[in-house]
């Protein structure tokens, strides 16, 4: 491995302020209400690897998503960027190399496209934000390339998003993403409003700008599948706190957290196996006011008296993985 | 051979718009057995929930049956007065959706909507009611139902609403369940609570389901026998096994490989390129072969009928040819 990650999340905290309005709080004696949708999330992802956090809706993966872009300052903690705490550049001027290099692309393409842009205007905002080109010319030039780069056609930068079908609109997001030559991409639910055949070209497409641009991913998503298909190492996350990180290959043969088991075991699959599954009883709880100790403990087959009231801490395994749960530590569980 | 508890023939659904008539469910036809489930995958803008609205008689205007027949228990309903349809919707057909929301009225408490639901369409009295309602509650898995039964829908979270909506669309013992996406709103672990739910459900209680989703997972884990659609018809149909194990129809065959699995690694899925036709220029001929890596000429003239392909019965011409094109030999 090599020596500094190009991204680093170290002991990252998120929380959000939800307390009732300071009459209500005055009046009611009641107090600040914070919701903590990222605790202690601590994390290494090397150049040229994807790394892809999973977990269901309300866990936090969005967050961790929003936060290393900068659209949220961090409560606590670190994001480091090739060794630079970007977490803690508070002026635009000092962010702006950084943002450069990192972008993000969004779950909905058409939320996330303006509607009374043209598609041309929407790639080309990043190379006049950036003043990476100048001209009208030479930018009309660069907008061509990059649509060619996610398999558009030069001259679809004259239409506007409502004339594309929700797969070119993602197309468009990345040529966007990639107009001001990031080196590391932020794709929170890149493909979950996509159909599945149109998922896989834009899974496809991902996997080859990859390969060709030597990017970076980050990718966000709840579909074990696609974390399968596409990432090289996995972080998995359960009510704001990472539960394990590990290498996908070991995480897919060998998960160790009883939360992973749990999200493997359920995902629906072709096997036609036709096992029937035990389904795990219990939903997520409340992040506003988390169960203590294991946040997993409610749900969890194996909790005993220690997951109930201890917090657990990350356990790394010396290769760069980590499982944070006391049955693993304890040896109760088969590490 | 027992009678097929819903038959679907020829059925077309249509919306008149200002430019033309649009045609969303293209000459359709199946059938499901009693106790069977049946799923209706496809990518949006298939017809399959189209065709799923039509059964139970909630197209939304302009759309309209323009032709086929719809039979429950040999009888058809397509062509009943709303009155009547009202009867036999939620007696014995019950529906599911999506959104479990949007599907539970929020002014009311769960325990009302399914008392309402039960005197409706029962000669059960208001107290036989309530104490059906409470066991439904408990069969669909709601934890402490007594004292959940006066909660108002806002009360529970997404999983719970859904096995709620789940409850009132079983209530009056149905023949059949139309549940449209009933997992796409939900998590991985709640909708695998949901399936199993279901399932079981369905079996105790004989019920049939046409289960319409776009989810081949959901498919392969919960249905008997699978419809494909693309573009407003069924182009394959059959046996789940047969259907994902050996499809015969491109388009299936380019959907499974499209769609990555866990324990399965696969340097690039199989990419279908292009997209869904819209409703508004469906191409002659086979509406997929603009798309077909096998497409010939007879692909671009004329229009496939499902038919026997050993298996499973595809809408192709390949193999009525007996030219099997693959891109290796070609």
């Amino acid at each position: 491995m090599s020596a500094t990650p190009l991204l680093k999340l170290d002991g990252l905290a998120r929380y959000f302020d939800v307390s009732p309005p300071l009459l209500n709080r005055l009046l009611e004696r009641r107090g600040h209400v914070y919701l903590r949708a990222v605790e202690e999330v601590s994390l290494e992802i090397q150049k040229g690897q994807t790394f892809a956090l999973v977990g269901e809706s309300g866990c936090g993966k969005s967050t961790v998503a929003r936060l290393v872009v900068g659209l949220y300052a961090p409560t606590r903690g670190k994001i480091e960027f090739e060794g630079v705490d970007i977490g803690g550049l508070r002026s635009r001027q000092a962010r702006f190399p950084y943002q450069r290099r990192m972008q993000m692309i969004f779950q909905d393409p058409f939320a996330s496209l303006n509607p009374r842009w043209r598609v041309v205007d929407i790639i080309a905002e990043p190379l006049r934000a950036y003043r990476l080109v100048s001209g009208r010319q030479a930018i009309r030039e660069r907008v061509g390339e990059l649509l060619t780069q996610v398999g558009l056609s030069p001259h679809d930068g004259s239409k506007y998003p409502h004339e594309f079908s929700g797969g070119q609109r993602q197309r468009i997001s990345i040529a966007r993403a990639l107009a001001s030559n990031p080196e590391f991409l932020v794709c929170d639910e890149p493909t979950s409003a996509l159909d599945v055949s149109v998922q896989a070209q834009i899974l496809n497409l991902m996997k080859d700008l990859q390969k060709r641009m030597e990017l970076t991913y980050l990718l966000i998503t709840h579909d074990l599948a696609v974390v399968y298909h596409m990432a090289n190492r996995v972080g998995v996350m359960y009510l704001g706190r990472l539960c394990e990180v590990e290498d996908a290959k070991t995480l897919f043969a060998r998960p160790r957290h009883p939360y992973t088991k749990l999200l493997l075991d359920t995902v629906p699959n072709l096997d036609l196996s036709g096992k029937e599954r035990v389904p795990v009883a219990g939903e997520v709880p409340n992040p506003i006011n988390p169960p203590p100790g294991c946040v997993f403990h409610p749900r969890c087959p194996h909790a005993n008296e220690r997951c109930r009231t201890e917090v657990p801490h990350p356990i790394p395994d010396g290769e760069g993985g980590m499982v944070a749960c006391h049955g693993v530590q304890e040896g109760r569980l088969p590490a | 051979m027992t009678e097929p508890l819903l038959q679907v023939h020829n059925l077309r659904v249509e919306f008149p718009t200002r430019r033309g008539t649009l045609v969303a469910v293209d000459d359709v036809s199946f059938h499901i057995d009693p106790g069977e489930v049946l799923g209706v995958v496809g990518e949006s803008g298939a017809g399959k929930s189209m065709t799923g609205s039509a059964v139970i008689g909630l197209l939304e205007p302009p759309g309209r049956i323009a032709s086929g027949q719809i039979l429950l228990e040999g009888k058809r309903i397509d062509n009943l007065s709303q009155d009547r349809l009202q009867q036999i919707r939620g007696r014995r057909i019950g529906a599911i959706f999506q959104d479990p929301l949007t599907s539970l009225n929020p002014l009311y408490t769960v325990g009302r909507q399914l008392v309402e639901t039960i005197l409706t369409h029962t000669d059960m009295t208001r107290g036989e009611a309530r104490r059906h309602a409470l066991n439904m509650l408990k069969e669909v898995g709601i934890p402490a139902a007594e004292n959940r039964i006066d909660s108002y829908p806002h009360q529970f979270s997404g999983g719970m609403r859904q096995r709620v909506v789940i409850a009132l669309a079983l209530c009056t013992n149905p023949r059949l369940i139309i549940a449209d996406e009933p997992t796409t709103a939900l998590d991985v672990s709640i909708q695998a609570q949901i399936i199993a739910l279901l399932r079981r459900l369905c079996r105790d209680h004989g019920t049939s389901v046409m289960l319409v989703t776009h989810d081949m997972g959901v498919i392969a884990e919960i249905a008997d026998r699978v419809a494909v659609m693309y573009a407003g018809r069924v182009v394959e149909i059959g046996s789940v096994r047969d259907v994902i194990k050996a499809p015969h129809h491109p388009y299936t065959e380019g959907l499974m490989g499209s769609i990555p699995t866990v324990g399965h690694h696969v340097e690039r899925l199989t990419q279908i390129d292009g997209s869904m036709p819209r409703l508004t220029d469906i191409p002659p001929g086979c509406a997929f072969h603009p798309r077909c890596k096998y497409a010939f000429d007879r692909c671009h003239r004329e229009r496939p009928d499902l038919e026997n392909k050993g298996g499973s019965h595809s809408a192709c011409w390949l193999e009525a040819d007996r030219v099997r094109h693959s891109p290796a030999e070609a």
